[in-house]
């Protein structure tokens, strides 16, 4: 019915990927979107410039939680260049979503501290 | 007239008044009200936000520009004579409608915000010093935190807070070792903007009086929504905004004792707020001009003349009594709703607001939900993040009422919310 809540997102909501914390995590960062209380934190273990396990732990909407738990998925084996690389554009692409300016924070949140973590931007992505 | 504290008990209530004819007409001044939003005829619960516009008003402003847009208090030509007549007749409306002595008492500012800004800069900054203190409570807008945090910063006074029960509202048995010698200012919401309760202000304002301090009323929910006369309430000031009132958005007003407000000095200096202007140095104008530098909202005081027109017409007792109609009705169906939880007091203790939260769901997917069935709310902290903490959660979706609202839209959000639930149920 709801193309903004449409099935996938809310199995992701639901039954959230790789939700928890790392044993030893290489790197280790948490923020927050004012707007709405959104949290998330972000754990990743890096071998050789590749991520090769990822975590995430948060509350918040089922947008943003969503968000993180598809990247979660698929950022293992990517390699850290590849992932400074990433934008809206692969967010949206990947929650197969329209966001309207609003909710686009919530969509990016885990995106922006997943870049945070990776290489100390704070900025919003683009 | 004296304050009405809300009257509660319908049997002082004339039903025949809310009848669905009558309610019908008003909804029919609302253009905005004809939307459709995603299909939807538009269901507007977003009030404590912003309200919508009648006709009247947006004729109002649409006239300035068409017919006599000028600047005001500065030229001679016809114009500027009308537009100057127009803008003070403005304030001669608004203060009649809060019942104020005198125009000279209403000074116009850009919001309820602003006007807060104004008393914290022009008047705390005159009277706070580090042995001090201001009170406010745990129940406030950011805009009744924010600017005295930033002066307690440079002045030093000690800022305190009146803390919430859990049943939202204020603990009154903390009042009294709160208010002390030291208290200069006792600064509260009339009425809450996410728990809705009323306070006393008659009580609270009183209180403030035996030792000494000042008042200043956050009516920004209030004078929307209830007759409230300030000569009866006798605060040292009170503030609103005109576009939770049907008028335009940039107009707000403080309202002040006129000796407090003569001996202030200025918030902001520039054109009309002097009286004469050497190198040597400037002497303020008379109030309520001191107050009001540079070129003022014209258009927007003129419409909020005329918003205050409008609602005098309704009647504020008629609003008050339809707003608690509504309110008690979606407070009862509400809390019929499994894992709904709502914030503050039951309904005869609340203004026309009802905030809540969904276990499971957060505010903004709610929210998202109910704009795809035509329904506007709120979601978020409201700008009151400190009343959540208090509750623990980080937002909450909130419906608000206004005068056009029915019963039936109260259904038609209770029917909006199931559908919240099903769409994320397990
Ligand atoms: C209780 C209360 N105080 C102050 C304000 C601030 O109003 P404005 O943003 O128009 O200055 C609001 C509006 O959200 C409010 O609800």
């Amino acid at each position: 019915m709801d193309d903004l809540y449409r099935e996938a997102i809310l199995d992701h909501y639901r039954y959230p990927r790789r939700k928890g914390h790392l044993p030893e995590p290489d790197i280790h960062y948490h923020d927050t979107n004012p707007f709405c209380g959104d949290e998330i934190t972000i754990e990743l273990k890096i071998q050789d410039g590749v991520v090769v396990d990822a975590a995430f732990d948060g509350r918040g909407c089922a947008i943003s939680q969503a968000s993180a738990s598809m990247m979660m998925e698929e950022i293992v084996g990517k390699s850290v260049e590849e992932l400074k690389h990433w934008g809206k554009e692969e967010i949206l692409e990947m929650l197969g979503i329209e966001v309207g300016p609003v909710r686009i924070k919530c969509a990016l949140l885990p995106l922006k501290v997943l870049k945070a973590g990776l290489y100390g931007l704070t900025d919003w992505p683009e | 007239m004296a304050l009405q504290t809300p009257r509660t008990d319908t049997a002082l209530h004339d039903e025949t008044q809310v009848t669905p004819d009558r309610l019908a007409e008003l909804r029919a001044q609302f253009p905005i009200l004809q939307r459709r939003v995603h299909g939807r005829s538009l269901v507007y619960l977003d009030n404590a936000a912003t309200t919508q516009k009648p006709r009247a008003v947006i004729q109002t402003l649409d006239r300035y520009y068409r017919e006599y847009n000028a600047n005001v208090h500065r030229g001679v030509h016809t114009l500027s004579e009308e537009a100057t007549a127009a803008y003070e007749e403005a304030r001669q409306r608004v203060a009649r409608f809060i019942h104020a002595p005198s125009p000279r008492q209403v000074i116009f500012t850009r919001n309820a915000t602003e006007a807060i800004n104004l008393v914290a800069y022009s008047w705390g900054a005159a009277h706070l010093g580090p042995e001090d203190e201001v009170l406010i409570t745990e129940m406030e807008h950011h805009s009744n935190i924010v600017p005295w945090q930033i002066l307690q910063e440079r002045l030093g006074f000690t800022l305190r807070y009146v803390p919430m029960t859990d049943q939202g509202t204020l603990d009154l048995e903390r009042l009294d070792e709160l208010l002390t010698e030291r208290t200069r200012l006792f600064a509260f919401v009339h009425v809450s903007n996410v728990v809705g309760t009323v306070n006393p202000v008659e009580r609270l304002i009183a209180a403030a009086r035996q030792v000494g301090a000042r008042v200043l009323v956050d009516a920004s929910q209030s004078v929307p929504h209830m007759p409230v006369d300030v000569q009866a309430l006798d605060p040292d000031f009170l503030v609103f905004s005109g576009h939770k009132m049907c008028g335009p958005t940039g107009i707000g007003v403080l309202y002040g004792r006129r000796e407090l407000l003569e001996a202030m000095d200025p918030f902001l200096g520039g054109g009309d707020m002097i009286r004469e202007v050497t190198l040597q140095g400037s002497r303020w104008n008379e109030l309520p001009y001191k107050f009001e530098a540079g070129t003022p909202a014209i258009a927007q005081a003129i419409g909020l003349g005329a918003a205050v027109d409008f609602l005098a017409q309704v009647g504020m007792d008629w609003i008050w009594q339809h707003e608690h109609t509504l309110t008690r009705y979606a407070y009862e169906r509400l809390a019929e709703i499994e894992g709904l939880r709502i914030l503050g007091p039951g309904p005869e203790q609340r203004g026309g607001l009802v905030a809540f939260t969904l276990e499971g769901i957060h505010p903004h997917d709610v929210a998202a939900i109910l704009d795809r069935e035509g329904i506007a709310v709120r979601a978020g902290h409201h700008c009151a993040q400190p009343i959540h903490d208090r509750y623990g959660i980080a937002a909450s979706a909130r419906a608000s009422f206004y005068l056009y609202n029915t019963l039936e839209e109260v259904d038609r959000l209770v029917e909006g919310l199931e559908k919240v639930i099903q769409t994320f149920a397990l």
